[in-house]
């Protein structure tokens, strides 16, 4: 049912509108199944202030039963990078329970998430990519929702 | 310098020839006498189906022979029609099911069993020899019980469990039920860590205390919203479990509808809220979606109970729906081959749901079917175009001309023509006319012996992939049958009934070939003694018998009455020593007799 994932989508983009935890910031939602957001880190030395991440999300028609499909978007200009993390690889896929089908719960919504990611950069202390991250960015040719990540490291 | 290949990526571009075919020529020179009437009906064998509660692996022309029983009409399957023509089938009706069930689903042993496997295994034999031995011809040392279950049994089997611990556990069934597939069905762990500490098995298993005081319902209460769609119009209809996570109902039929549907979860569909985890229950679910849902539902949960069982499996044959229990364990799978028989005719065997690959057992089919994977084609092209290297063992390909090999690999330098170290070769280098080095003779002893157990392989190997080609063959012509015996009904005026003999000598070529082919499976990994003689000689025996049948299967139709009397003493002839060389084989395999190459472990 395309009305249910529409409407929910059409109330979030209200509330989101409105007022955002600092840090987080809507770029744009032109496309209602295509939302763009800003992240800046704080008080995080291994992601400098002033750096700006660019996170896309893709909903599907049944969200938000399904989880949307959530990656960092590389960007010259404005400069916007793929934060250095464990848990996310060179070409913006992110390796989070939360985002995958087990770990999703129709709950969460665009503002958890980014609230999610946040606090998952912000608490990060290794300034590293995930083991096997060059071999994975070359040959993966599947959708995030399709690859079977392993959620082994609940610390970071 | 010359160099040396390591061949191991030469090797690949052997294009697969498929192993000779079988010659399959026409003898013209049959003695019919074209006249001589066939004699009076020959009764065919009929399965008795009468007074068993457990059906085994028969073969009907042996069973015929050995049970002078008046043939039973065969008690139809309640739901599924049996053609009159399937006597080869073993068959559970639909009655004794009831009285199987009643035996073995009981039986839940799962925890404690760990060491009484081989009583059971040898408790159900003499339970058998007790029988009276008119009732049915003794079970041989190849056959193995078992009972097929319809979708309807498993269910019921099912219910009548959760049943049976709901009133002990005092719960509602829908949790019982619950606990249970968290417990894999393990009765005896479930009641026993129930009992020692309720509160944390029920958490544990996704379920809250006290579910039974409050039977779940649809509410519609003032003020909701819906966390998910953000729905709070007034009067909407909203369900939570007791978890207290409150959905309204569109949301939650959404929900349910992508876990079942989409992602085909059953036993462990879990609260939609964030982090929770109570798990949905039958009953909830009912209240909540579609029937055409709900049975999904049901099959998915019947399905994780199958799959749960050590003693039942789905038939593996594409789109049946019966599911076969047998008592064989894991660990009897070194003494015996379970070949179970479904309804639906495909013969698998009940350890690792391959087709029925007896008398071989399951390690050294695993064994065998990984070797041909890896070598066969290839094998022949390496036994005739490379050395293994004297040290190391690597495959090498001679590319240059020269004689002074380098091993890529362990760098080890030797001489092509003797396989000698090159470094004996002193002087005269690029030239090896020297034969009695020790090193050389040694080097090429290795090289011979490793040759001949290629060539040992490959024996085994040409005659297997021979028996499973002709089967396919042998089954084209099962497919052109049909049209024989039509056609033989209307020139020799016999009634349908008088030409089965063909499908009957068509399935036993069928049965035997694919027998034969395990044989030699089998035969490759046993050690050479007298027992292999033995073996041996009953091999030869059957497969003289079903080339005999084979060839004469492909007589011309008109030829084919005449020759039905002397079809039918082949076809039960080949049927006579298959049964024999199972039984020798599976008789010894139980007893350990039988000495392997490999480890069977």
């Amino acid at each position: 049912m395309a009305g249910m994932s529409s409407k929910r989508l059409q109330k979030e983009l209200v509330k989101i509108q409105g007022t955002l935890p600092p840090g987080i910031s809507l770029v744009s939602a032109d496309n209602l199944r295509e939302w763009l957001m800003d992240l800046s880190i704080p008080d995080n030395p291994i992601y400098p202030p002033t750096d700006t991440y660019r996170l896309r999300f893709l909903f599907s028609q049944s969200y938000p039963i399904e989880a949307p499909e959530v990656t960092f978007l590389p960007l010259q200009s404005p400069e916007r990078k793929i934060p250095l993390h464990p848990h996310i690889y060179t070409n913006g896929i992110i390796c989070l329970d939360l985002l995958d089908a087990q770990g999703w719960s129709p709950v969460h919504n665009v503002e958890s998430i980014c609230i999610s990611i946040q606090s998952m950069l912000a608490g990060n202390t290794k300034a590293e990519r995930p083991p096997g991250d060059a071999e994975f960015v070359r040959s993966n040719r599947s959708r995030p929702r399709d690859i079977n990540f392993l959620y082994h490291d609940p610390s970071v | 310098m010359p160099a040396a290949f390591v061949g191991d990526e030469a090797a690949e571009p052997v294009t697969k020839t498929p192993p000779s075919t079988r010659k399959r020529k026409l003898v013209d020179s049959i003695t019919t006498s074209a006249t001589s009437q066939p004699p009076a009906t020959i009764e065919l064998p009929k399965r008795k189906a009468s007074k068993t509660t457990t059906a085994s692996v028969h073969d009907a022309n042996a069973d015929a022979e050995q049970a002078a029983l008046p043939a039973t009409p065969q008690t139809l399957s309640s739901d599924k029609p049996m053609d009159s023509d399937d006597d080869l089938n073993s068959v559970a009706s639909s009655g004794m099911l009831g009285e199987a069930m009643d035996d073995s689903s009981v039986d839940f042993d799962a925890a404690d069993s760990d060491d009484d496997g081989l009583e059971d295994f040898q408790d159900d034999e003499s339970a058998f020899e007790s029988q009276p031995k008119d009732l049915r011809p003794a079970k041989k040392a190849f056959e193995v019980d078992f009972n097929v279950y319809s979708p309807g049994d498993i269910q019921h089997q099912q219910d009548r469990q959760v049943e049976e611990v709901a009133t002990l556990l005092e719960q509602p069934a829908e949790q019982t039920a619950i606990l249970l597939r968290f417990m894999s069905w393990n009765k005896e762990r479930l009641i026993e860590q129930y009992m020692d500490n309720q509160e944390e098995v029920l958490d544990k298993a996704g379920l809250g205390a006290n579910m039974s005081s409050n039977p779940p319902r649809l509410e519609a209460i003032d003020g909701f919203t819906c966390d998910i769609c953000c729905e709070d119009e007034p009067g909407l209809q909203s369900f939570a479990m007791n978890c207290g996570h409150r959905f309204c109902v569109d949301c939650y039929r959404q929900y349910l509808g992508q876990k079942i549907r989409e992602e085909g979860e059953a036993a462990r569909i879990k609260c939609p809220g964030d982090g929770c985890n109570k798990v949905m229950d039958a009953k909830s679910l009912d209240l909540l979606v579609t029937s055409d849902l709900t049975d999904r539902y049901h099959e998915l949960l019947m399905r994780t109970y199958v799959d749960d069982k050590e003693n039942l499996k789905w038939c593996p044959a594409p789109n049946c729906v019966y599911a076969v229990e047998c008592g064989v364990k894991r660990r009897d799978l070194t003494r015996t081959v379970p070949t179970v028989n479904c309804d639906c005719k495909h013969a698998f065997c009940f350890g690792c749901t391959l087709a029925d690959h007896q008398p071989c057992p399951c390690a050294l089919v695993r064994k065998w079917l990984k070797k041909c994977e890896d070598d066969s084609e290839t094998a022949n092209w390496i036994s005739a175009n490379t050395k293994e290297c004297p040290k190391c063992g690597s495959t090498i390909e001679k590319n240059g001309g020269c004689n002074h090999m380098t091993c890529r690999k362990c760098r080890h330098e030797f001489c092509w023509m003797c396989m000698g170290l090159w470094s004996e070769h002193g002087t005269s280098w690029y030239n090896c006319n020297r034969f009695e080095e020790k090193s050389g003779t040694d080097a090429r002893d290795a090289q011979a012996s490793s040759r001949k157990s290629l060539e040992r392989y490959l024996h085994y190997y040409n005659r297997y992939a021979n028996h499973e080609q002709s089967a396919k063959l042998d089954k084209d012509i099962f497919h052109k049958t049909e049209k024989k015996m039509q056609l033989l009904q209307s020139s020799s005026g016999m009634s349908w009934i008088e030409v089965q003999f063909l499908e009957a000598a068509s399935q036993a070529l069928q049965q035997c070939r694919q027998t034969l082919k395990w044989t030699y499976a089998f035969a490759y990994y046993l050690a050479r003694n007298n027992q292999t003689e033995i073996f041996e000689d009953n091999q030869k025996d059957l497969e003289m018998a079903v080339e005999n049948l084979s060839e004469m299967f492909e007589k011309n139709t008109d030829q084919l009455a005449g020759l039905k009397v002397d079809m039918m003493d082949k076809t039960s002839y080949c049927m006579r020593r298959r049964v024999i060389l199972l039984d020798d084989t599976a008789q010894r395999l139980k007893e350990e007799g039988w000495t392997f190459n490999v480890d069977l472990k």
